[in-house]
């Protein structure tokens, strides 16, 4: 099935004269709405030519209209059927598959949340190519930097395969701006269900249920002013130090890992190598040593 | 599969977490040599995982992987201590062993656990020296497994598993089906120490080195580094003295009202 997958990309980019350029952006969204990141994702993408977006999921018709409507979007896929509901990588691969084969673009780029550094490499396995993931500089169409070691040491990389892969890490990519005067085309797209592909996709991996903490405060990658807790701030009872501080300054607060593991906070505030990349314009650190794996994911902050 | 799981967990040798790493002179990669090195800590993770699995008796047999240079062995002989049953090293020159890319580490993989008959994949959700995130979620496609990535909690139930994700919003809860690829995050346990006894114990486990030429597989490259450099210096801040000149001083930058 691997090997069937592999030949038929490989036919319709290597062997079509047809010339690859543009890219397909893999929208990420949820509860009814886009997620910020798709913006720096699509304005990264904008370097390779024409971007074609892709909207998996189901009743999203009003997700693709604004996607259409986003400046340098030129073309919307849309697969809406309720098997697309909540993003499960082996549903959604042999999906973005079909749109590949369909668009044959150069580049497949997502943002580099957990849903695209889940979904993409397992594309890229089907495409048999090198992802590479949390792209923070585009230098070519095949030349990129990232950051490894928690970002101590950048690495520039060429790729040499046909189709790149990237994950699009926001924080180093303005998001592009949203404009309704031309709104792209939107065409409908599914994949081969009926296959063996589509058949084994539909049993192995179901989703069960989500757990979404709520805030009113702005969210934590995009927000101009980012506060953070560490382990000196001894007890989550004392967070609400920082809460009535985010909430005057209209910033969104995060944590150290030391934090989370104390149980201070819910894990998805950690900010870090291993959690979330923040770069806003003013970065107030409490309690925080500054561990190298904290300073992975703040350290472009302005201030 | 019902007379116990056979895991293959994923142990990678990286500089130690603590270590601040040095871009070599010549913008090859980083400095290497003489630099403490341990057990990639979400893979430490992945054996725990494992460990409690046996413990528990969905595993029966804990087999500990590592894909690389001779060196690797050592991480090898660390998971065993930790409770691995036994260990298996592909093993690869320093010049291969600089090259591999998580495709490389999935396609060997891949062909392990179909010879080894495994029914579940336990990796790091990311290794933290190149930071890719990738190579679990790979084999998952090249097995045509399901993948349940960045795990907090893993429960079987009959022939599935139960995996609570985390993921940017919160909590998600997955059920795959096995045989599957599951990748840790840190919440997911606190791996034990190993201790002296079970090391002493350790080197008399099992543990089988082949070479990459064995397995008949061959390795080109599909990333080509160009260069490794130092990420920008930021210049020296200041000290403020109270709380008032650091709150003029933000208002001065005009980063806050």
């Amino acid at each position: 099935m691997f090997a069937r997958f592999l030949r038929s990309s490989v036919i319709s980019t290597n062997t079509s004269t047809r010339r690859l350029i543009g890219s397909l952006v893999i929208v990420e969204h949820s509860e009814g709405k886009c997620e910020p990141v798709n913006l720096n994702a699509i304005s990264a993408a904008k370097k390779f030519g024409e971007v074609c977006c892709l909207v998996a999921g189901f009743k999203c018709g009003k997700i693709s209209e604004e996607v259409a409507s986003v400046s340098g979007v030129t073309r919307v896929l849309v697969a809406d059927d309720v098997f697309y509901e909540n993003g499960i990588a082996e549903k959604l691969t042999p999906l973005v598959l079909a749109a590949q084969s369909k668009v044959t673009a150069s580049h497949l780029v997502v943002g580099c949340s957990t849903f695209g550094r889940d979904l993409l490499p397992r594309v890229a396995a089907k495409l048999h190519v090198s992802p590479i993931n949390d792209v923070i500089a585009i230098h070519s169409v095949d030349t990129f930097q990232r950051p490894i070691y928690a970002g101590n040491a950048l690495v520039t990389l060429k790729s040499l395969d046909p189709i790149k892969c990237l994950t699009i890490r926001a924080t180093a990519f303005p998001p592009t701006t949203t404009t309704n005067d031309k709104p792209a085309p939107i065409e409908p797209i599914s994949a081969p269900s009926s296959d063996a592909v589509g058949a084994e996709a539909m049993n192995l991996a179901e989703f069960v249920s989500v757990e979404r903490h709520k805030s009113d405060r702005p969210e934590l990658t995009a927000a101009n002013i980012v506060i953070s807790g560490g382990r000196g701030l001894k007890s989550g009872d004392n967070f609400k130090l920082l809460y009535d501080l985010a909430d005057k300054l209209n910033a969104a607060v995060g944590a150290s890992r030391a934090a989370v593991d104390a149980g201070f906070v819910p894990n998805d505030m950690q900010i870090g190598q291993t959690g979330k990349i923040v770069a806003p314009k003013l970065y107030i650190a409490v309690g925080i040593s500054g561990a190298i794996q904290h300073l992975a994911g703040m350290k472009d902050s302005k201030l | 599969m019902s007379a116990g799981l056979r895991i293959l967990v994923g142990c990678k040798r990286v500089i130690d977490y603590a270590v601040k790493v040095r871009v070599r002179p010549d913008a090859a990669g980083v400095v290497t040599d003489g630099v403490k090195h341990s057990v990639n800590p979400f893979d430490e993770i992945a054996v725990e995982e494992a460990i409690r699995m046996k413990e528990n008796k969905i595993a029966a047999d804990i087999l500990a992987f590592n894909f690389g240079t001779s060196k690797g062995q050592e991480v090898l002989r660390t998971a065993l201590a930790m409770g691995a049953d036994r260990a298996l090293q592909i093993e690869v020159d320093e010049a291969v062993g600089q090259m591999l890319e998580p495709l490389h580490v999935s396609e060997v993989l891949e062909k392990v656990v179909r010879d080894e008959k495994i029914d579940l994949v336990i990796l790091g959700k990311q290794a933290i020296d190149n930071d890719a995130v990738q190579v679990g979620q790979m084999l998952a496609a090249r097995l045509g497994w399901p993948q349940a990535t960045f795990a907090s909690k893993i429960t079987k139930e009959g022939d599935n598993l139960i995996v609570v994700r985390e993921i940017d919003g919160g909590l998600s809860t997955i059920k795959v089906r096995l045989p599957a690829v599951v990748t840790t995050d840190l919440r997911l346990n606190q791996p034990r120490y190993a201790t002296l006894p079970n090391i002493m114990k350790a080197k008399k486990k099992p543990m089988v080195v082949k070479k990459l030429s064995e397995l008949g597989i061959e390795l080109k490259p599909h990333l080509q580094v160009i260069k490794v450099e130092d990420p920008p210096v930021r210049s020296g801040g200041i000290k403020v003295d109270s709380v008032e000149s650091l709150v003029s001083k933000l208002k001065e930058k005009g980063v806050i009202a």
